[in-house]
């Protein structure tokens, strides 16, 4: 039984067919590469895995379930985690404010709930270890470098122990020597057994991280197959559309 | 001379207990708390609050009496207590230009329900409830309908005044009904040689700043104003929260009003005539900032206090009373340019 399981996943925005029955099939520990042209489908996709449309028809599975999210909080209610392209992050709070944003720890006092810093600040200050990142619970997000704000992102789907971590163009806007930083951030979730599905266009991210590739062009899945079947070249040209399909 | 450098410090490393680095990079600040407090807005428009006084004290000598620090600190106590609502708002990103109109709307409905007998509990409510109707209506059409608050707000400006008008027949009310001693001493009169409603403000700044730092709802305000959209991806309930927060506002200037009509001992709906731009002007010298996500609690007493103290100082000094919105405003530009010369050093 898949961790996630898509079957016959389409979605229609009026005359404009932006999925075909897409079949996807996650197991848990197991990195996904997802990869396509821009228009081909795969932000549709994404945003269908995280709740923020349903599909116009087709089943979402999770561990055998059949489910159905109408907002993001219900993919994440059932285990399912999203970092944005964006990162979707309050510049004006702290590392650990950002963290623990909509879930804050509190702590009672006499009738009084109060947000617990100490407690967030050190939980995030685990996660952060954990991530092996130098982020300081304590700062300013608008003061950290991109590599730093991935890593508040992604601490933050730790924070319930997710099954699937999807990641939305994690690369695509920092520097270098911060892409290496990030995808040894997504082997350590592999590692802890998290399944991530990981959106790029930077087809040598996906080859060092991923276990498996899944192509779509034009709504269509055109392949999917283990990295190791594989090559650079085969995935352009199932990008493009030069090799019609694997 | 790099390279052995490097290589010291790798070869100390070894000694260096790893879980004590992990455990001081987890509690360090970039700022400590005096710096923190030195960076913000608050702190230097109180500094200002301290030079003005000293000059005036020289200046004149009626300034430092007990009798003029009575009056200065009851005039801005108002605007003070409206302020902290506005700072809510504008901690959004949002603006309540109703404020003004909805001081003279609960005027006279306040009024009218003590004119007619019923007792000041009852008048409390009534007032109250004619803030939070009209907060409501604010916050549904901004949260829900997605409207921008400067049009909202502004259509309620007028709309509050005219049923102001209405209700009230245009006329005065003076005559409180049977708890109207009371009522006028909690406006007016005073404990321990300080005013009433400056007790009020200080609770309520305490209040807040409880709300500000250890409460989620003032987190997730916070939260809201840095960014609305993360905020929606996170869980938050952000159309309830802005709902909240005109509310909240509409509250505290319902209270404001309170407090204002026992002080004034009469009601008219021309009462808050261009209130919310003096409110707005001490909660931004305060430190908030119109693009949202910065609040301080202290901030909103200690703007409205500053503008208070200008038109204090100017009429004391002998300055015509007609020089006294120029320097308001002067003093309002300076502050937002204070706020960007700091921030474009970071």
């Amino acid at each position: 039984m898949s961790l996630l399981e898509l079957k016959e996943i389409t979605k229609r925005f009026g005359a404009i067919s932006a999925l075909q029955g897409v079949n996807l099939a996650i197991e848990a520990g197991e990195a996904v590469g997802l990869m396509g042209d821009n228009g081909a489908g795969k932000s549709t996709l994404m945003k269908i895995i995280a709740g923020n449309f349903p599909p116009t028809s087709g089943d979402i599975r999770i561990d055998g379930n059949l489910v159905s999210f109408n907002k993001p909080l219900d993919a994440r209610n059932s285990g399912i985690e999203i970092v944005y392209q964006d990162l979707a992050l309050c510049d004006n709070l702290t590392a650990s404010a950002n963290v623990f944003l909509g879930r804050e720890l509190k702590k009672k006092i006499g009738p009084f709930s109060m947000l617990d810093y100490r407690g967030m600040n050190e939980r995030a200050g685990e996660l952060f270890t954990e991530l092996k990142s130098e982020t300081r619970p304590r700062d300013l997000v608008k003061q950290m470098s991109g590599g730093q704000r991935q890593a508040v992102a992604i601490a933050r789907t730790r924070l319930s122990d997710p099954k699937l971590v999807l990641m939305d163009e994690p690369t695509a806007a920092i520097s270098v020597r911060q892409v290496a930083e990030v995808l040894s951030l997504i082997k350590r979730l592999k590692d802890t057994g998290h399944a991530v599905v990981l959106v790029s266009h930077r087809m040598p991210d996906v080859f060092e991280v991923c276990d498996r590739v899944a192509v779509l062009r034009r709504g269509i899945k055109v392949a999917d197959k283990s990295i190791d079947q594989t090559s650079t070249e085969e995935v352009t040209g199932l990008i493009t559309g030069a090799v019609e399909a694997a | 001379m790099n390279n052995t450098t490097k290589k010291t410090s790798t070869g100390s490393d070894k000694q260096i207990d790893h879980a004590a680095i992990d455990a001081s990079i987890t509690q360090r600040q970039e700022v400590s708390a005096i710096g923190a407090i030195i960076r913000t807005q608050p702190f230097w428009v109180f500094v200002a609050i301290l030079c003005i006084a000293t000059v005036m004290t020289f200046v004149s000598d009626a300034f430092m009496t007990e009798r003029n620090m009575f009056n200065i600190t009851r005039n801005f106590a108002f605007f003070g207590i409206m302020a902290l609502g506005m700072s809510a708002v504008i901690c959004t990103a949002g603006i309540d230009l109703s404020v003004g109109s909805l001081l003279g709307l609960c005027a006279i409905t306040l009024g009218l329900t003590m004119q007619s007998g019923w007792g000041i509990e009852m008048g409390f409510i009534v007032c109250m409830l004619t803030a939070a109707i009209v907060g409501f209506i604010n916050g549904f059409l901004i949260a829900y309908l997605k409207m921008a608050p400067f049009v909202v707000t502004l259509g309620m400006l007028a709309m509050a005044r005219s049923i102001a008008m209405v209700l009230s027949n245009n006329k005065m009310i003076y005559e409180f009904g049977p708890d109207m001693e009371l009522f006028e001493w909690i406006g007016g009169e005073s404990m321990l040689g300080v005013p009433n409603v400056v007790w009020l403000l200080i609770v309520m700044t305490l209040i807040f700043w409880w709300i500000w730092k250890y409460s989620t709802w003032g987190r997730w305000v916070v939260a809201i104003g840095g960014n609305a959209h993360a905020a929606k991806l996170a869980g938050i309930p952000v159309e309830r929260m802005i709902v909240s927060v005109y509310v909240v506002c509409s509250m505290c200037t319902g209270l404001a009003a309170f407090m204002f009509i026992g002080y004034t001992g009469s009601a008219t709906n021309g009462m808050g005539v261009s209130y919310e731009l003096n409110v707005i002007a001490a909660t931004v010298i305060g430190g908030a900032n119109l693009m949202g996500g910065i609040v301080y609690a202290f901030g909103a007493a200690i703007g409205a206090a500053l503008v208070e103290l200008i038109r204090n100082s100017l009429l004391l000094a002998g300055i015509p009373a007609l020089w006294q919105q120029f320097f308001v405003g002067l003093f309002l530009i300076l502050a937002v340019l204070l706020e960007q010369i700091r921030n474009r050093g970071r």
